[in-house]
């Protein structure tokens, strides 16, 4: 059952440059932390997949389970999980974000 | 429901050597709260294998007991 739900989460961020697990979806946020994140990507003007786990019990506990990380929001650029609320709003005021979505040449609407 | 600012503290410095921990209640309200840590243990660790140690030394509170807790890591020389 597990391998399933991992598998699921894997194809997921394998397939999108950037994915977004949060509470509500990127047009209306449920939660103040998965808001901060949708509000810092839409700044930066990167596309990026939104998933509910309010929709998916399944998938809200399996998240948490593949990465280790006890709480939601949680991004992932290019397969690889970036980090929470807190990290990615440090990697942001840092520059190191837009570093990081560079380096993979994920378009954003507005390049500085 | 709401965790104690003294347990919180507890736990993460119990679980992470050398570690100093500084908690803010952020509202007041004993349920938002900040923790910026600074170990040296974090010394060639990615954030979200500092952020990671920390949830580990919560014991699986993160996201139960515990509802918001916004955290910092450091090492020492940052």
């Amino acid at each position: 059952m597990e391998n399933v739900i991992f598998d699921q989460i894997r194809k997921e961020i394998n397939s999108n440059d950037i994915v977004l697990y949060m509470k509500g979806t990127a047009v209306f946020p449920q939660c103040g932390f998965s808001a901060a994140v949708v509000q810092i990507l839409t700044q930066m003007g990167v596309n990026f997949k939104d998933i509910n786990v309010l929709e998916d019990t399944i998938i809200r506990e399996g998240i948490k389970e593949f990465t280790q990380w006890p709480t939601i929001p949680q991004l992932y650029i290019k397969g690889e999980f970036v980090g929470g609320c807190d990290i990615v709003r440090e990697m942001y005021e840092t520059g190191e974000l837009q570093d990081l979505i560079d380096s993979h040449n994920i378009p954003t609407s507005n390049a500085a | 429901m709401a965790m104690d600012e003294q347990k919180i503290k507890e736990l993460i410095t119990a679980g992470i050597e050398d570690s100093v921990v500084t908690i803010s209640d952020l509202r007041g309200d004993g349920d938002h709260y900040a923790a910026h840590v600074v170990s040296s243990a974090f010394i060639g660790k990615t954030r979200v294998q500092q952020h990671q140690m920390v949830y580990q030394a919560l014991q699986g509170k993160m996201g139960n007991e515990l509802h918001a807790l916004a955290i910092h890591t450091s090492t020492p020389e940052e």
